[in-house]
């Protein structure tokens, strides 16, 4: 088989419409409003109708990538990997699932990935290497996820819903951006977890931060930076993952990287953590108003713990398929607002739900 | 266990489900969904085949579901609407991320990818169409 190269052919997004603020949430537990907005910087999260899950979002954020790369013939895509935290089943995948919904199916390979929040791009480095070997053609990683916070607890301010799809592979005239590197930082780091059967996850608080979040973005980006000469200044625009508004300001900070270099691609502070698709989320968004030439610097993190980062040169093609697909910034803006019982019952926190 | 009477009905009803793939009579022209076998205009000089339906289309007719079927009280009330697609076939579903005020007939639709319903905790999970109103340009 023809192998397709190492660059993004497109990409498309999903973020359902519901949003809770944080003020809804803080009227129940409280506390105070602007204390947990300053804390978290989020002043609101997205929130899943009842009848969305981590699936029917791959599926909108995959055919969404399939109108931005144009592609004519689902079936020459060769690998779907579907990266999530909270999947429908715990046996069964949701991958064949968004194969059979983009009628891609049946002459692929297919599989769910998890690594916390990482695993969107654990499936984007997996792609990779098959469309480099000749494997396949082209390759879809998804991050997606509507993840659940324990009612009083801050991830509740934080736990949101969306989905990205890149697909890798084909024609490098034909691409939006090239992958020119990528590398990772993994250790066993048990910052956040949620046991099998557990309806929400447990995680150690503070240690989330320093030892979890920064150690592994910041080393895997310092990674990247070593091994391809690439310097804070040369980036035209970096991308981290965004647990909560604060953290990525903070990790561009210590890499040296101005702050407005992460705004176009840090939308955490309006949607909430998008978890498997935040990191990915932020990229489509910066890639949405990249030019062609510019260097992108995109880094993930997955609690238990690693770091995925990639740098990313924007290539010509990104003209002529701007607006073929809904941007990230129409998704974040297109909102309508839900009261606490709602939420709770559209994300069935009721024991009877 | 062995469950899930309709296992092998809700796997052959994937592509209508997920990819509105109906049918079309090359002789007629005429579109059908759920797809038909014979066209019941042309019969013997009918000319059927697959064809899978854009997903765009109108609102033909519309209610409010305020006394759901089992399995959808959780949703109630929800709109129901016939959307008459840009193919010429009309289609029954549910209508979301839509307030019932704005709902009116002839505003453009578009298919979206949902949830249609669980078997219980255990169950599978059946995917499917819905729609939306197209957002305006």
């Amino acid at each position: 088989m023809d192998g397709g190269g190492m660059w993004i052919a497109g990409y498309g997004a999903y973020v359902p419409r519901f949003r809770i603020a944080a003020e809804e949430i803080t009227k129940i537990w409280g506390e105070e409003a602007s204390r947990i907005k300053e804390g978290l910087g989020i002043a609101e999260k997205s929130v899943p109708d009842i009848d969305e899950d981590s699936a029917t979002i791959a599926v909108e954020a995959a055919r969404n990538a399939m109108y931005h790369a144009g592609l004519k013939d689902p079936t020459e895509i060769g690998a779907i990997f579907f990266g999530s935290e909270s999947p429908p089943y715990a046996v069964k995948p949701a991958a064949s699932i968004v194969a059979e919904a983009i009628q891609a199916t049946p002459a692929l390979t297919a599989a769910d990935l998890e690594f916390a929040c990482k695993a969107g791009t654990a499936g984007i480095q997996c792609v990779m290497g098959m469309c480099a070997s000749g494997m396949i053609r082209y390759g879809m990683a998804i991050g997606s996820d509507t993840s659940q916070g324990r009612p009083g607890d801050a991830l509740e301010y934080s736990a949101g819903a969306g989905g990205a799809a890149f697909i890798l592979g084909g024609e490098k005239a034909d691409a939006v951006a090239d992958i020119k590197h990528t590398c990772s930082y993994t250790t066993d780091t048990p910052d956040f977890w949620r046991r099998p059967g557990a309806d929400f996850p447990s995680h150690g608080g503070r240690f989330t931060g320093e030892p979890a979040y920064f150690k592994h973005v910041i080393s895997a980006s310092q990674m990247l930076m070593k091994e391809t000469g690439v310097k804070a200044e040369d980036l035209d625009y970096a991308v981290f993952h965004q647990p909560n508004g604060k953290f990525p300001v903070q990790a561009a900070k210590m890499l040296g990287i101005e702050k407005g270099k992460i705004m176009p691609g840090l939308i955490t502070p309006l949607i909430g953590n998008t978890y498997s698709a935040a990191s990915m989320l932020g990229l489509a968004a910066t890639l949405d108003v990249a030019k062609p030439g510019q260097r992108i610097m995109a880094t993930s993190f997955g609690s238990g713990a690693g770091s995925d980062s990639f740098l990313i040169e924007v290539l010509d093609g990104i003209d002529a398929k701007r607006g073929r697909a809904r941007a990230v910034k129409s998704f974040v803006d297109d909102k309508e607002y839900v009261d606490y019982g709602t939420y709770a019952k559209y994300r069935r926190k009721l024991k009877s739900l | 266990m062995t469950t899930g009477t309709g296992l092998a009905l809700t796997w052959r009803k994937i592509p209508e489900r997920y990819n509105l793939m109906g049918s079309k009579c090359d002789n007629c022209g005429e579109s059908f969904f759920p797809s038909r076998k014979i066209c019941p205009n042309c019969r013997r000089r009918g000319r059927i085949r697959k064809e899978k339906f854009s997903g765009k289309g109108k609102i033909y007719s519309y209610t409010l579901v305020a006394s759901p079927p089992s399995g959808f009280e959780l949703e109630a009330p929800y709109p129901m609407v016939i959307v008459q697609l840009d193919e010429g076939a009309r289609v029954t579903a549910q209508l979301v991320d839509t307030a019932y005020e704005n709902v009116k007939i002839g505003a453009p639709v578009q298919v979206v990818f949902r949830k249609i319903q669980e078997e219980g905790k255990e169950g599978l999970i059946h995917y499917g169409f819905k729609f939306k109103m197209t957002p305006g340009k």
